[in-house]
């Protein structure tokens, strides 16, 4: 690194509305403070599973509060925003080539978003959702 | 040639990033479901119990709750300096080591169960 780098001065949090492109990355970078938070809020029900009937029988009363729907609703759309921005990029991370020709991208995310889907189905199906 | 931390920081983060893909929104879908009053079968206390006294269902929760905090952490530590937050060190250090503990955290309950 040269003795005297170049820093552009750059604000803070505005930084960011500056393009649409930018607001789309900090989107998705931000989905990680709902899926940890989210993650956490898993990790505290197991706690309270371990902890026994009463416990869990608390935990499931708690999240039926306004606020925990609230939470839910926006982990939600935060999460599925990742999954999207996630595999729309899959074909840069994974790209396949069978021969002379690359894999088309629509297909390796395509593939992604299949699996996606069954896998969500399966879930819900096994978990007596439906 | 200097020895890269990157792809011990890298390879969890790229696994925990498609485990939430994949993962987090049906999770999200079922507790979601159990906050409107409408608790799948999975959830009750006698569901999760069935499904975490299997070693598999361990292990399965316990990889998607270590690779989902780890994933976060790292886009957080990103996030963090894309905010101003220069102290990239310190900020990296805090949220590794939170992500380490809750995976901690998480094989001792699982243990209990």
């Amino acid at each position: 690194m040269s003795r005297k780098p170049y820093l552009r001065e750059v604000p803070k949090f505005r930084w960011f509305f500056r393009h649409p492109r930018y607001l789309r990355y900090m989107a998705r970078e931000v989905t990680c403070i709902f899926i940890g938070a989210y993650t956490v809020l898993v990790l505290v029900g197991i706690m309270r599973v371990a902890e026994g009937p009463a416990a869990y029988a608390a935990f499931l009363q708690a999240l039926q509060t306004p606020a925990s729907i609230a939470f839910h609703v926006l982990v939600l759309g935060f999460s599925a925003y990742h999954s999207i921005t996630w595999f729309n990029l899959t074909p840069r991370a994974l790209p396949i080539q069978i021969g002379e020709r690359f894999v088309p991208d629509g297909v390796i995310a395509g593939a992604h978003y299949a699996a996606w889907l069954v896998l969500t189905l399966a879930v819900l199906i096994l978990a007596g959702a439906f | 040639m200097a020895i890269s931390s990157k792809p011990i920081v890298w390879g969890p983060f790229a696994a925990g990033g498609t485990i939430t893909a994949f993962v987090t929104p049906v999770l999200v879908l079922l507790t979601l479901l159990a906050a409107l009053g409408v608790v799948p079968d999975a959830l009750t206390y006698d569901g999760v119990r069935a499904f975490l006294g299997h070693w598999l269902g361990k292990a399965l929760m316990f990889g998607v709750i270590a690779l989902s905090l780890w994933s976060s952490a790292h886009r957080l530590r990103i996030t963090c300096y894309d905010l101003g937050v220069r102290k990239d060190v310190f900020v990296a250090t805090v949220v590794y080591i939170a992500a380490v503990a809750g995976a901690v955290a998480t094989l001792i309950v699982l243990a209990r169960i």
